[in-house]
């Protein structure tokens, strides 16, 4: 028997129980959307929050305090670290391949200006920020270059500058973080959430007047922008070299950016997966459909199998013909559910531009490929029924 | 050339055996015209499936063209079937899904004949049969006498060269019964072996030779 004959065979049994093939493939239809809407909404997320992070750059290194260490305890206690210092800023910033480095301390802090005053997050950092965060000046400019000594400046994010002066221009005004006095200098563009904290409602000083701001002896990390064409190992390596020289040992602890978006990636990974193996339950509902039906298919057309064995049919020609039907009950069932799962996925895109959504190819296509499976798995124990039938008994089959 | 030797059927029902065909001794020779008469469960049916590859004698010898048929494997006995082998049933058996056409085209389909030529055998096989505006009617929608005729088209339309009914005619009114016998003789006289199951005396003794079965033997 041809291919194309087998194929045409089939879809004409499909389709001469409309009704019924429809209902069957229903089920089925229902799950490969759950998985391609809900693998969206997952891959959706997973690019929206991976775009959240690399607005910084990718080609980001911190360095934190302390050395994480997979040897189990070591001898240094936390006694023995080295603080990281603004000295350290300022020799990483000479290492090879490094374009900017900056401090960082974070605290949280009462600001006051004239009559108004709010709580608000203080980053004590240093005049590369704008370049390594890839953030911009709006109104004025940035922390000026001053590693020692620095001048008592601020600069405000969008949303504090307007809540503390309105509509005015706050360049020039003094304000009060917590006991001590600073001179705003300018105000950044804004820039919305990142990841969790709002960068329009923070205030920048330098990091030094942070270290006394919240009476701390060490920076909490320091942040350093490479050369995007270098590899990350060797700025790894230079930086580690220049910074045992300083400290003694290695004290620190590196984190890359690549490193964190791969932790994130995989995590993110894992989700969607989670979410699609949910759906899946769902085409479990929908196998258990196509074995039904095939199952009293068989039962139905025991008399035609006994006259298609007695015309000639070999067994193997009444299985295909069976798994064929099964399989085109669940490749049309498939097909609709991807089609449909598309469809609505497009409509939530429209309908709720604030759920991120993200077709995603990988899983639709293996949906459609674990419908076919499921096709076959539900086909063939009604086959084998098919073709185990003696001809002879088969005819007599009322 | 059909041969018979020592033919034995048993069937098995409960603690009961059935002796359905006993020591069948039979020839039949190529272009033959054979009429099958007996009392209702005499074994005639059981006789024509057993020469139709239908069903497997218990014990005997079944040459088929002077070849031993008895010992071959399902898909061999499929290919008999389906070249050398066509049956006509009391109940038509035809698929209700499909068009008098395409349940005529069904053995060439198994057989993986080419669509054109399927074709045109379809519709030489429809004016044989005079049922050429009837090609794309579905079984529900012919009388008995047609769809016999369907069934005929098809058993014949692999141009096998022996044709087995069992009682053609058994669900006819007498008028279409005569016509589906002129159809079948016409075809035995263009050369085919034909062998009729019957319980019409009339009918029967139109054939040039007569078996009569009576408790699984040939009287
Ligand atoms: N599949 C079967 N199982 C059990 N007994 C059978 C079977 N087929 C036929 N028989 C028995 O064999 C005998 C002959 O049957 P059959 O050949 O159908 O008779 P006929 O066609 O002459 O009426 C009957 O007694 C019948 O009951
Ligand atoms: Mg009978």
């Amino acid at each position: 028997m041809r291919y194309a004959d087998l194929l045409s065979l089939s879809y004409r049994t499909v389709i001469s129980h409309k009704l019924r093939s429809s209902l069957t493939a229903l089920g089925l239809i229902i799950g490969i959307a759950a998985v391609v809407i809900l693998t969206s909404i997952g891959r959706g997320i997973h690019t929206f929050v991976l775009a959240e992070f690399t607005q910084f750059g990718t080609n980001l290194i911190s360095v934190h305090p302390g050395k994480t260490t997979t040897f189990g305890v070591s001898g240094a206690s936390i006694s023995t670290v080295r603080p990281l210092v603004i000295a350290d800023v300022v020799s990483l910033s000479k290492v090879e391949n490094i374009i900017a480095a900056s401090p960082m301390v974070q605290g949280n802090a009462r600001i006051e200006a004239g009559e108004k005053q709010r709580r608000t997050n203080v980053l004590g950092v240093g005049a590369a920020v704008p370049e390594i965060w890839k953030i911009k000046v709006v109104n004025g400019r940035f922390l000026p270059k001053e590693e020692s000594n620095p001048r008592a400046f601020a600069v405000l994010g969008n949303k504090l500058a307007t809540e503390l002066f309105g509509t005015a221009s706050p360049l020039g005004r003094r304000i009060r973080i917590g006991s001590d006095r600073f001179r705003v200098v300018g105000v950044m563009e804004k820039k919305g959430q990142m990841i969790g904290f709002d960068m329009d409602d923070t205030i920048y000083i330098p990091a030094a007047k942070a270290l006394e701001l919240f009476d701390r002896e060490s920076l909490m990390e320091i942040h350093l922008l490479y050369k995007s064409n270098t590899a990350v190992e060797r700025v790894e390596k230079a930086i580690k070299r220049s910074l045992i020289a300083r400290h003694g040992r290695e004290d620190f602890t590196l984190v890359t950016q690549n490193q964190m978006l791969k932790k994130l990636d995989s995590i993110l990974n894992i989700l969607t997966l989670a979410v699609a193996a949910l759906g899946s339950i769902s085409l479990l509902v929908g196998s258990v459909g196509i074995l039904t039906i095939m199952t009293i298919a068989v039962s139905e057309r025991i008399s035609e199998i006994g006259l298609l064995r007695a015309v000639g049919a070999e067994r193997r020609t009444i299985f295909q013909l069976f798994l064929c039907e099964a399989l085109a009950l669940s490749a049309a069932g498939g097909l609709c559910g991807v089609l449909l799962g598309i469809t609505i996925v497009q409509i939530l895109d429209a309908a709720l531009p604030a759920l991120p959504v993200e077709l995603a190819w990988t899983y639709i296509v293996a949906a459609f490929m674990v419908s076919l499976l499921i096709g076959i798995a539900a086909g063939v124990a009604p086959a084998m029924k098919a073709a185990r039938l003696e001809p002879l008994e088969a005819l007599r089959a009322e | 050339m059909i041969r018979l030797e020592h033919i034995h059927r048993y069937f098995q029902v409960g603690e009961q055996t059935v002796h359905a065909l006993n020591d069948i001794n039979v020839t039949i020779e190529k272009g033959e015209y054979v009429s099958v008469m007996g009392p209702s469960g005499s074994g005639k049916s059981t006789l024509l499936n057993v020469i139709a590859l239908l069903d497997q004698p218990s014990s005997g010898r079944y040459l088929l063209n002077d070849q031993p048929v008895t010992q071959l494997d399902d898909d061999e006995l499929a290919k008999i079937r389906r070249e050398n082998i066509g049956f006509v049933f009391q109940f038509f058996h035809l698929i209700p899904r499909l068009s008098a056409a395409e349940n005529i085209e069904m053995p060439m389909i198994l057989a993986g004949v080419a669509v054109k030529e399927r074709k045109q055998r379809v519709q030489e096989a429809l004016a044989s049969v005079s049922l050429q505006d009837r090609a794309d009617h579905r079984p529900d929608q012919l009388s008995g006498g047609q769809l016999q005729r369907v069934a005929i088209a098809r058993a014949m339309i692999m141009r096998p060269e022996i044709l087995l009914a069992d009682e053609p005619t058994g669900n006819l009114d007498s008028k279409s019964g005569k016509e589906i016998i002129e159809l079948l003789e016409g075809l035995n006289r263009q050369g085919v072996t034909l062998m009729i199951i019957t319980h019409d005396q009339n009918l029967g003794d139109r054939a040039r030779r007569k078996i009569r079965i009576v408790d699984g033997q040939i009287g």
